[in-house]
């Protein structure tokens, strides 16, 4: 291919230039193969390849701070497009030489350096691993006390980076320190620092109840909260995902967080956003509620049923449909009261059609399902459970008639209204196998009325007392 | 004599008499030994036998009467345990009964308070509220000042045009485009330019510079630029008469500003000064010059020399070395140290903890 006998010579023209005599060659060189490198991944394959790497990686430590500058670029650009080429960067020695730059004293070098860390460790754990084996961790640490912002924000973009992949790299970041100077951070006015710092915390926080701890501690709530009121979207996400790692671990946590309001902010979080930023709010609601009954009944009173409804209404991505059907499911299968509370928001309905609907992804309608069954066991509101006796498929409507049979031998009242909407005819109508569940629940129900209502009510009656005036001899 | 003679005349008779008499008794003596041998010995193995079994009667009495206290003391035992067992059941179905009526007090009462946790969850509501309050408030407040910062930008920009544009203030004979004469007052935009100083173009704005420099270094987009500014010829003057270049032209070429490439602009020894200085630096702070060897037998000879504070007369002291913090423990309260325990709701967890096991029957 032409292109890539283009790239070659380019690389061919270029490496040479990196050797020239002024210093100004060798840096508008440098800048020049970062910006190749930068614009697609064959381009940064065809750098590696031209072996320019172990000569930028030399030259690094006695230049000054432009030509730094410009082969950290270089560096960043090749490392982010995959794994192998970050791999290819570790294995020439370049982690060593960025970890140096880190300590100069412009701040531009340290931010170029920290990026190109940043995208190297963004991988995977191995690479992770080699750069905090290089020592870059307590010198990130530094770079964040910096007054730059930019600095800042990168030292804590590289951090969250690092930090992701598992609790032992979690671990050594919070050793280092960093959690005091990220909870510091978090007052910063600037929004893309905020970005970076609560995505940092969440990802420290979400790998073991220790560390989720240890974030706590440093006093984060309730100033997180004033995050989940940012103007920019994405300090929200990162806000809510923050509350979510911390709730998801331990019932002690939820409480923490629940005491301190974080219920109601995430909850307006959620009203004031649309897609996919909403979707760390309602997981965090969803754990809330998972963990014991008295937390699901605090997410209830803080209001926060309708917007989960709402969530689920007008979202058209099935993955944030699906989260919103289970965290529902969460809150109401506690008891009977959080069932209630689920089913007066008129929600099963609409649980319903997207389990049935042939269009939702298959993830949704397991969810949809599972909500679905397990608010039912414990629903004993029958005006809720009426309109879907009528659509329910057979797994279902076991559940429905199930609950009916539970409550009607005790309740007059509810078994006229039972009658009136339609409720026992549509119960006759149903076949069901002898022996089955179902159809001891119907018989249940069947015992709970008088046996003339029931033959009224039973399919084909009309049909009997058709047949009875013919077989009938009037007595003259 | 006639006896004794006679006698000795019937001796030899009596001597065979005698002899046949012993011999016959003789004979028979050996059987009627061995006869008399056996009915006595039968007859003493009779008695034997019978005071055999009278001992045996004797001593079966005696093993009657024994086995039988013995039996009657076991049989009292067992009826003891019997007794101690029937009585720890009744205690233990009274005990039960006491206590299922008093852990369902408790627990409906303490630990699955109704009335704590409708509390609770209204104390939940009214947090809720405030918290929602507060960050509205806060919400409200950022708001307010991005207006007011959008609102100087606006208001600075303004000033900047009309700064640039007040050749655009009309005069007296020629109206300018603000002040139309056909209008009653004219536009704020001209009362803005009569307030105005006139632009000089000479001070360029190096603010912007400065916090575009920053994202631009870093993603290497901004090449670097070189300041083209071009100072205006003074108005009025006449074109002096002679063979000198245009005015215009010489002040250029006099007052061309500096524009120092990127080497130049960074010394090319600035890495090396920097490393000076921070050598500089630490040999200013440093507490003496002797290197930090390594533990070797080198240091063997050397006596340890203690600074100032240790070697004082009146002994070591042990603030800094022994504790670092003054401690009265005469004033504590207790004897244990704090404990960092995660606030909870301290009810909800004596739920199944809150009884010792000794209850438990045996």
């Amino acid at each position: 291919m032409s292109q890539r006998q283009v790239l070659q010579g380019v690389m061919a023209l270029l490496r040479p230039l990196l050797l020239d005599v002024v210093p100004t060659i060798q840096q508008t060189a440098a800048l020049a193969l970062g910006r190749l490198a930068n614009y697609n991944d064959e381009l940064a394959e065809a750098v590696v390849k031209g072996d320019i790497l172990p000569q930028l990686v030399c030259s690094l430590s006695e230049q000054n701070r432009f030509y730094k500058k410009a082969a950290a670029f270089v560096l960043r650009a090749v490392g982010k497009h995959s794994p192998q080429l970050a791999q290819a960067i570790v294995q020439c020695g370049a982690l060593e030489t960025l970890v140096i730059c880190l300590e100069d004293f412009d701040p531009g070098v340290k931010e170029a350096a920290a990026w190109a860390l940043g995208y190297i460790a963004r991988h995977n754990s191995e690479l992770s691993q080699a750069v905090v084996d290089a020592g870059a961790v307590p010198l990130l640490v530094l770079c964040i006390q910096e007054p730059e912002i930019a600095l800042k924000r990168i030292a804590a973009s590289t951090l969250s980076d690092i930090s992701k992949h598992s609790p032992e790299l979690a671990q050594t970041v919070v050793d280092a320190g960093a959690i005091a100077h990220l909870a510091q951070m978090i007052l910063n006015p600037d929004a893309k620092l905020k970005r970076q710092v609560l995505s940092a915390l969440s990802q420290i926080a979400k790998h073991s109840v220790d560390l989720a701890e240890l974030v706590v501690e440093a006093e984060i709530f309730p100033v997180v909260l004033t995050c989940l009121k940012d103007s920019d979207e994405y300090v929200k996400k990162n806000g809510a995902t923050l509350t979510r790692e911390i709730a998801k671990h331990t019932p002690e946590l939820s409480q923490l967080i629940v005491n301190a309001g974080g219920v109601a902010a995430v909850i307006d979080c959620i009203g004031s956003c649309r897609g996919t930023v909403r979707l760390p709010g309602i997981m965090m609601l969803g754990y809330v509620a998972a963990h014991s009954e008295n937390l699901s009944m605090a997410v209830i009173v803080s209001k926060g049923i309708p917007p989960l409804c709402t969530c689920l209404i007008e979202e058209n991505e099935d993955h944030i449909k699906a989260a919103a059907a289970w965290a529902l499911g969460q809150v109401g299968r506690h008891t009977p009261e959080h069932a209630r509370a689920v089913a007066v928001a008129n929600v099963l309905p609409t649980l319903l059609s997207m389990y049935m609907d042939t269009h939702s992804s298959e993830d949704l309608q397991v969810k949809a399902k599972k909500a679905l069954k397990n608010i039912l066991q414990k629903c004993t509101y029958l005006p809720a459970l009426e309109p879907l006796l009528h659509d329910a498929p057979p797994n279902i409507l076991k559940h429905i008639v199930g609950q009916f049979s539970k409550v009607l031998p005790h309740d007059s009242k509810a078994r006229r209204l039972f009658v009136t909407t339609g409720g026992l005819k549509k119960v006759q109508e149903i076949k069901a196998e002898p022996g089955s569940l179902l159809q001891e629940y119907i018989n249940t129900i069947n015992n709970c009325y008088p046996e003339e209502i029931v033959r009224y009510y039973s399919p084909g009656y009309s049909e009997i007392l058709l047949e009875r005036v013919e077989n009938y001899h009037p007595v003259l | 004599m006639a006896t004794l003679a006679r006698l000795q005349a019937r001796l030899p008779g009596l001597r065979e008499e005698c002899f046949r008499r012993n011999r016959s008794v003789d004979e028979h003596r050996k059987k009627e030994y061995k006869a008399a041998v056996k009915i006595q010995s039968w007859f003493r193995g009779c008695r034997v036998r019978a005071y055999i079994r009278y001992l045996n009667n004797m001593i079966i009495i005696i093993q009657k009467w024994w086995r039988g206290y013995q039996g009657r003391r076991y049989f009292r035992k067992m009826v003891e345990t019997a007794y101690f067992i029937m009585k720890m059941n009744f205690y233990n179905e009274m005990a039960v009964r006491i206590q299922k009526r008093w852990r369902g007090y408790y627990v409906r009462k303490y630990t699955h308070n109704y009335y704590a946790l409708k509390k609770y969850l209204e104390a939940i509501s009214v947090n809720n509220e405030i918290v929602r309050k507060e960050l509205n408030e806060y919400a409200e407040m950022k708001e307010k000042e991005k207006k007011k910062k959008d609102l100087e930008k606006k208001e600075k920009e303004k000033e900047h045009q009309a700064r640039k544009m007040h050749y655009l203030l009309s005069t007296e004979q020629i109206a300018g485009i603000y002040n139309s004469p056909f209008s009653k007052s004219p536009d704020p935009m001209e009362l803005l330019l009569r307030k105005s100083k006139p632009l000089s173009h000479s001070q360029q704005p190096a603010k912007n510079h400065l916090i575009c420099e920053l994202c631009d270094w870093s993603n290497c987009t901004r090449s670097p630029t070189f300041p083209a500014a071009q100072p205006l010829p003074p108005i009025g003057r006449q074109k002096p008469q002679g063979p000198f270049r245009d005015t215009a032209e010489v002040l250029r070429q006099r007052y061309k500003p500096l524009e120092p490439t990127l080497r130049v602009a960074a010394s090319i020894n600035s890495l090396e000064k920097a490393r000076e200085e921070i050598k500089r630096e630490e040999w200013r702070n440093r507490v003496h010059d002797n290197e930090f060897l390594p533990f070797s037998s080198y240091h063997k000879n050397e006596k340890y020399d203690p600074s100032i504070h240790r070697s004082g007369k009146y002994g070591q002291e042990t603030y800094g070395v022994k504790h670092f913090r003054e401690v009265q423990p005469k004033k504590w309260i207790a004897d244990k140290d704090f404990q960092t325990v995660l606030p909870s709701i301290v009810l909800f967890e004596r739920f199944g903890k809150t009884y010792s096991r000794t209850g438990q029957i045996v």
